[in-house]
């Protein structure tokens, strides 16, 4: 159980604080309702560079990272083709700082082309260096707009190509600012051993004169559904064949979203999974088997990605993939496998609740998917999920005509 | 828009005066094994780690030391691999086996309610392991190919190299392999190993969480009756003179190359550790170091450059490592070096050092938060014969250095011309 409170701000902006008497260090956390899939087709890559040019400094404070490392502090963020999350960690005693430095850069963002200039390349290096520059690296990039025909999720958050980060103009990245970066489109989280009332007067102090500058409203195209199977091949300079399929599944907030959720478990978490019980272990047809889903806030995916081992034929392999999902839609799951799946989930949400920065990013997706409560009802989603349940959701997905497939093989 | 002048002013900030240390629960079982509990924390979690002088330095041809730490959960006397993990996986547990230069470690982490369900598969991997053939050989061929990737990737031919030119070949700390070092390990080597440094030597268990009452008794009971032979295995480390040599090894169509640049350098033992250690900091171990603040920020050559410590009981490294765009890896290697000499020849400002000591201050606060946490900071002396205060001497360490000292630290073990420089991709 996380404990906390929500108060909303004149200006919108919406405030959770959670107290952890138990740790001297405080984790605040800001997420942005925005996200590469608010991005236009032609300027992709857009919601990361601008990430990075957070940290370009602020109307008064010229370096972020600064005033927080003097202060003990350390941050990070993030962008996923949903939202852009900025975290923070400092000791509880210099918690203003964090205040501080996060209200300036949603107040005032300071502009300029040095800033641009420089993360325009660092980002690009970081292209090369995940999306190139290593065997597997555009896997990505083919399988999204295989999958994805209308849905902005047919690129991924770091763009469809370089040149769309390098071609990024100063004023795309003002309108971007104005439109997106605004308290109503924000929410913050503040955990600690801190007191509600003491955020609430620090909340007002540093936001509260924030105005807003725009409003988010998105109407994003809905992807048709896919009736008809996609195959795509490529060969690239790579030391194992792999093969990636993908079917379109529910968002992250439809009721069949834990059933999707755990039939992934079954399949692809742990030593005891099946993918690699039978078809890593004993079958030896896969060097690695993997399956999760996307978890996105629109329609997402559900991926099964493995490398094929030396000497098996990529069909073949595939062909067991498929034998696996079947027996998903045919059989009912005995009842110690779907406990098995049900206990993980149960100590993967205690072990999240052990970190004061993971129960702030927790709560903050909870309520920017509709409401911070929710975060301590997930245990209990997961544990109504009945064995027909699975086999109905499973049943749903693994249509052929919903299924896009890429098989990357090695040259020669 | 309304000028709000108040936020010119940077808030108060309050010191770091100390930094509560963990104190652990010290006992032995029945057997000898020496026991630290860190009864802490706020959840129902714990975490177990047993520790042998089992790593990397005591094999005596590559992979073996890895493929038997590895393999522990391939199968036992009582336990075939599907049933470890159907148990582990039932229970919600995670069961990891780690392999480093020094030591060989299982770990368990469960939730408390399991405790009991869980030690006696943990106690199967850990005293009975049978290494079958079969899937052992599995194991190895899966490696090989998860090798063959990895060697596609510059950073890892790169660190690959480095290990070689460092320490040279076949030296016991040298972690660098080739893909036909696969093909000479078998099952019988590593049963061989395990019999021969598992239970010889040194077995620490190191519990933390919200313990259960019962824990200690528990512990007795799964690990307190083996025997075990308290002498270590001794290992003849010879002395290592790495020529400082440059290698470029080229990659073709690499658009990013990677840097890696370094040496052998002092460990946790030495007197001068605490000191290097804020050095490096100051160099490539924080975002807004000075390696990152002129080559990413200022530049723009590359996503990340660090700088790197690693200690190890007898043997100690210092590296820079990066990928950068492959048209200016000359300039991104050239710069690496002029930061260096910056160290050796500039004091540091008053402003910078003050940043970096609350810095590594607050690092070091959140590195004891939560009790997992503390148990690796318990862990981190205890392998080494220290004691908690080292952690105090850092402290102190941290707030007394002066800009001299720094300086002193970087032309004492900093020179340019000590250096290993390994480029892989592009010149």
């Amino acid at each position: 159980m996380i404990n906390f409170e929500k108060f909303t701000l004149d200006n919108g902006l919406r405030v959770i604080v959670h107290r952890d008497e138990s740790t001297p260090i405080a984790a605040m956390n800001i997420i942005y309702n925005v996200g590469a899939r608010d991005e236009d087709p032609e300027k992709t890559g857009f919601a990361h560079l601008f990430e990075h040019l957070m940290f370009g400094g602020s109307i008064n404070i010229p370096k972020y990272d600064e005033p927080l490392e003097k202060a003990g502090g350390e941050n990070n963020a993030f962008t996923s083709n949903d939202v852009t999350n900025y975290y923070l960690t400092i000791p509880e005693q210099n918690l203003e700082t964090g205040f501080w430095i996060e209200s300036d850069r949603m107040y005032q963002l300071a502009f300029s082309e040095k800033s641009l200039d420089v993360q325009r390349n660092v980002v690009t290096e970081e292209f090369r260096q995940t999306h190139l520059n290593q065997p597997y690296g555009d896997v990505w990039l083919l399988l999204r707009p295989l999958a994805y025909r209308v849905h902005p999720y047919q690129w991924p958050t770091i763009g469809k190509e370089i040149g769309h980060i390098q071609n990024a103009q100063m004023d795309d990245v003002r309108a971007f600012y104005d439109k997106y970066y605004n308290p109503n489109n924000a929410i913050l989280v503040v955990a600690g051993n801190v007191d509600t009332g003491e955020i609430y007067k620090l909340a007002e102090k540093w936001f509260s004169p924030i105005e807003n500058t725009g409003k988010n409203e998105r109407n994003l195209p809905v992807e048709p559904v896919q009736t008809k199977p996609r195959f795509l091949e490529v060969k690239r300079d790579v030391p194992a064949n792999a093969i990636y399929k993908v079917w379109h599944t529910c968002n992250r907030n439809h009721p069949d979203y834990h059933a999707t959720d755990l039939l992934s478990d079954i399949l692809g978490n742990g030593n005891s999974s099946r993918f690699y019980d039978q078809l890593v272990k004993n079958q030896k047809l896969f060097t690695n088997l993997d399956a999760y889903i996307m978890g996105s806030f629109d329609n997402g995916l559900f991926v099964v990605s493995g490398k094929i081992a030396n000497g098996v034929k990529a069909k073949d392999a595939e062909n067991a993939i498929e034998n696996e999902l079947n027996k998903l839609a045919t059989n009912l799951l005995a009842e110690r496998e779907l406990d098995k799946v049900k206990n993980k989930v149960e100590s993967t949400m205690v072990f999240g609740r052990m970190n004061i920065l993971d129960k702030a990013m927790n709560l903050a997706y909870a309520e920017i998917l509709g409401n911070a409560a929710n975060v301590n009802f997930e245990e209990e989603k997961y544990r109504a999920v009945t064995a027909q349940k699975l086999r109905d959701t499973a049943q749903k997905i693994f249509q052929p005509g919903n299924c896009s497939t890429l098989h990357y093989l090695k040259k020669n | 828009m309304i000028i709000q002048d108040f936020r010119k002013t940077a808030p108060l900030r309050g010191e770091i005066s100390s930094v509560k240390l963990p104190t652990p629960e010290v006992f032995s079982l029945d057997n000898g094994i020496k026991v630290y509990l860190l009864n802490s924390g706020t959840e129902e979690m714990m975490k177990v780690d047993v520790t042998f002088e089992a790593g990397v330095v005591y094999q005596e041809q590559p992979l073996v030391a890895h493929f038997t730490s590895k393999c522990l959960i391939e199968g036992t006397e009582k336990l075939n691999a599907s049933e470890i993990a159907e148990q582990v996986d039932f229970y919600g547990a995670h069961l990891d086996t780690i392999n480093t230069m020094d030591n060989a470690q299982v770990s368990l982490y469960c939730l408390n309610k399991y405790l009991e369900n869980l030690l006696p598969v943990m106690q199967e991997v850990v005293l009975r392991p049978v290494f079958p053939e079969e899937q052992i050989n599995t194991i190895i061929a899966k490696s090989r190919e998860e090798f063959l990737v990895k060697m596609e990737k510059v950073d890892f031919i790169a660190q690959q190299a480095f290990q070689t030119l460092a320490f040279g070949k076949g030296h016991p700390y040298s972690s660098s392999i080739v893909a036909q070092d696969y093909d000479k390990v078998n099952s019988e080597l590593l049963r061989n190993f395990f019999r021969d440094h598992y239970f010889q030597g040194e077995i620490r268990l190191f519990v933390s969480g919200k313990l259960p009452k019962n824990t200690d008794t528990l512990l007795n009971q799964y690990f307190g009756a083996h025997p075990i032979f308290p002498q270590s295995h001794q290992v003849i480390i010879p002395a290592t003179h790495h020529k400082p040599v440059e290698e470029f090894i080229p990659k073709e169509n690499a658009i990013q190359s990677a840097i890696q640049i370094g040496k052998l350098f002092i460990n946790k033992l030495h007197p001068d550790y605490h000191k290097v250690k804020i050095m490096n900091t100051l160099l490539g171990g924080y975002f807004g170091s000075r390696l990152m603040a002129n080559i990413r920020e200022d530049k723009g050559y590359t996503y990340g450059i660090r700088s790197i410590l690693l200690t190890m009981l007898k043997a100690g490294m210092f590296f820079i490592s990066a990928q950068v765009g492959a048209d200016i890896t000359q300039k991104a290697v050239d710069e690496v070096i002029v930061e260096i000499e910056k160290l050796r020849t500039k004091l540091v400002g008053k402003v910078e050092l003050d940043l970096v000591k609350n810095y590594i201050l607050g690092s070091f606060l959140r590195s004891a938060d939560g009790p997992f946490a503390m148990a690796e900071l318990v862990k981190g002396v205890v392998e080494y014969g220290l004691e908690m205060d080292f952690y105090n001497n850092f402290v102190k360490t941290i707030k007394n250095i002066t800009p001299e000292e720094i300086k002193q630290m970087a032309v004492k073990y900093l020179q340019p011309e000590s250096l290993i420089k390994v480029v892989v991709g592009k010149k």
